[in-house]
């Protein structure tokens, strides 16, 4: 193991910082002893290999991992000096606090203005809700696609609308973290480069995390980068652990670790 | 390895390969005509049924009276009026009854029971009680609502032995539904801070009435041609006053019964009639099942 670098980045304000942390499905250890800083209006990138434990960190962040039948995670994870695992936080603020776009994207089906305008309404929103619907798609750069077929499907948009619909909704409730978990991979190239642009605009505002399996991506669009892997443990499988972490052009041009050295350059993964 | 030329792919360079596309193709179509032949067998039988039905009770149903007459000795002043009413009843009985319980226990079992040993047990029980014979959900009412109860051979009782028969299809039918809906959709709702009420209300449960509305039609509709447990908790086929929740009732099934088992032969024309209105009154039923379904599913 090795400890983490972040001196480059010192100066900005840590968001999420995960110590220690260990995290289980049933007996099975999927990620060990990660120590990470996640830090405010950077965008933070997770690569590496298949069954990493990437996206299993993601997910603890926000406790969606919750939901999950036998997930357990230990160590610490501090959001804004709070442990998001004591037992007084409440899962639910979390993650309104810290909102998630997935792999897929998973619109409600129901309307475009119903997509965004549910976030809002559960969470006791009492403004103007046109006002959010809208402000919310220009945010996604969506408004001006779908401004005149609110009422259609939010199912009826391409993919790539889809996401970006999936991006609103997650700005509709005002969070703070936004994590993304590979949000591009069922997207074509055109689709992609403008989430890519649009989560440029976004970290202004928002802190994020993208988890994503496309190096190039995330040497484009990311601040940080953490570079996982996996070792065999018993039972044959693997259980992730962090490799490196440092600023982006760093792991891209300089990583420290032979291992980042090959994943990035290509060699393995 | 073979000779691997392509240059005439037809000869006898195809080396390990045999492709025999002919063979194959034919035993798509004798596949092919086999299923064709049994959707035939069904339809003719089904046909067969239909116009026989409609020769015998056509005429008979069109003849005044008889949606309005009470239960008579005499065939031609027949009518199913009681028989009618007590059904129609029923049905609104076993609605109000079955799905706010079944649906209940299906979304607990789903959503908030926790997976153990105990849950199992319940859920292969429920699976095993769809399967048991309706007789024996009738002999249950005879001995709990009628007797336990002491509701005595009323309407009340009728429907609420029709429940208990439904009930586990429901269930399993619900179950089904809810489990069908995408991890994605939970996660997506989950994902916003919203709660558990919060995802199952606006979420899955919407997601999934097109599911539940199929199992309950389909369920009852079952319940609704059932006629043995109404026998076993005294159902009657000659009745001359309306049926209410606690006075003894006649059902469509019952009153067909018991005219197909009179000896005169017009009676026959009568049952046939009667018949055709459970027939009437079933596809109205699965007809609304339909249309439920695509409304709700607009936005898929």
């Amino acid at each position: 193991m090795q400890s983490t670098n972040h001196s480059s980045t010192a100066q900005a304000t840590t968001v999420l910082e995960a110590r220690n942390v260990n995290i289980y499905y049933g007996s099975f250890l999927a990620v060990k002893q990660i120590n990470l800083d996640v830090f405010q209006n950077k965008i933070t990138a997770f690569i590496g290999p298949s069954g990493c434990g990437k996206s299993t960190l993601l997910r603890a962040f926000n406790r969606l991992n919750d939901l999950v039948l036998g997930a357990r995670v230990e160590g610490v994870i501090d959001y804004k000096g709070r442990n998001l695992y004591a037992p007084s936080i409440d899962p639910v603020e979390v993650r309104r606090q810290i909102g998630m776009v997935f792999q897929k994207p998973n619109p409600f089906p129901k309307s475009i203005y119903e997509n965004i305008a549910f976030g809002a309404r559960i969470n006791g929103y009492q403004g103007d809700m046109d006002a959010l619907v809208e402000q919310s798609l220009q945010k996604a750069a969506l408004w001006n696609e779908v401004k005149d077929k609110l009422r259609e499907s939010g199912l009826s948009l391409s993919g790539g609308q889809q996401q970006r619909l999936c991006i609103a909704r997650a700005v509709a409730v005002q969070p703070d973290v936004i994590l993304m978990d590979e949000p591009c991979s069922a997207l074509d190239p055109i689709s992609t480069l403008r989430i890519e642009e649009l989560m440029q605009d976004l970290k202004e505002q928002y802190t994020i995390v993208i988890v994503t399996h496309n190096m190039q991506q995330a040497s484009r669009v990311s601040d940080l980068t953490a570079f996982f892997n996996a070792d065999a443990s018993e039972g044959g499988k693997r259980s992730g652990y962090l490799v490196e972490y440092d600023r982006t052009e760093a792991i891209f041009s300089a990583p420290k670790q032979t291992s980042t050295q090959e994943y990035v350059s290509g060699r393995f993964g | 390895m073979a000779n691997l030329s392509p240059a005439n792919p037809s000869s006898a360079s195809q080396g390990n390969y045999r492709p025999n596309t002919k063979t194959r193709e034919n035993t798509g179509k004798i596949f092919r005509t086999a299923c064709a032949i049994a959707l035939g067998a069904g339809l003719f039988v089904l046909a067969l049924l239909l116009v026989d039905v409609f020769q015998d009770g056509f005429l008979r149903m069109l003849q005044p009276g008889f949606f309005t007459d009470n239960a008579s000795r005499f065939a031609e002043r027949a009518g199913l009026r009681t028989a009618l009413l007590g059904s129609i009843w029923l049905l609104v009985l076993l609605l109000l009854i079955s799905v706010p319980i079944g649906v209940g226990a299906a979304v607990y079992l789903e959503e908030y029971a926790s997976k153990n040993r105990l849950s199992q047990f319940i859920e292969i029980n429920i699976a095993n009680l769809a399967g048991v014979p309706s007789i024996v959900y009738g002999l249950l009412g005879l001995g709990i609502f009628n007797e336990l109860f002491r509701l005595g051979p009323v309407l009340l009782s009728g429907a609420l032995t029709l429940s208990l028969l439904v009930l586990p299809l429901i269930i399993v039918a619900s179950r089904e539904a809810i489990r069908a809906v995408p991890l994605s959709l939970r996660q997506a709702s989950y994902g916003l801070g919203a709660t558990k009420w919060q995802t199952v209300s606006n979420h899955v449960l919407p997601y999934a009435i097109p599911g539940i509305v199929t199992g309950v039609i389909i369920s009852v509709s079952r319940a609704v041609g059932e006629t043995a447990p109404l026998i076993v908790v005294g159902a009657v086929g000659y009745l001359t006053a309306n049926p209410g929740v606690l006075r003894r009732f006649s059902a469509l099934p019952i009153q067909i019964y018991d005219w197909i088992s009179r000896p005169q032969a017009d009676f026959t024309n009568t049952a046939a009639a009667g018949i055709i209105v459970l027939l009437v009154l079933l596809f109205v039923m699965n007809g609304t099942a339909i249309y439920i379904r695509n409304r709700f599913s607009t936005f898929r």
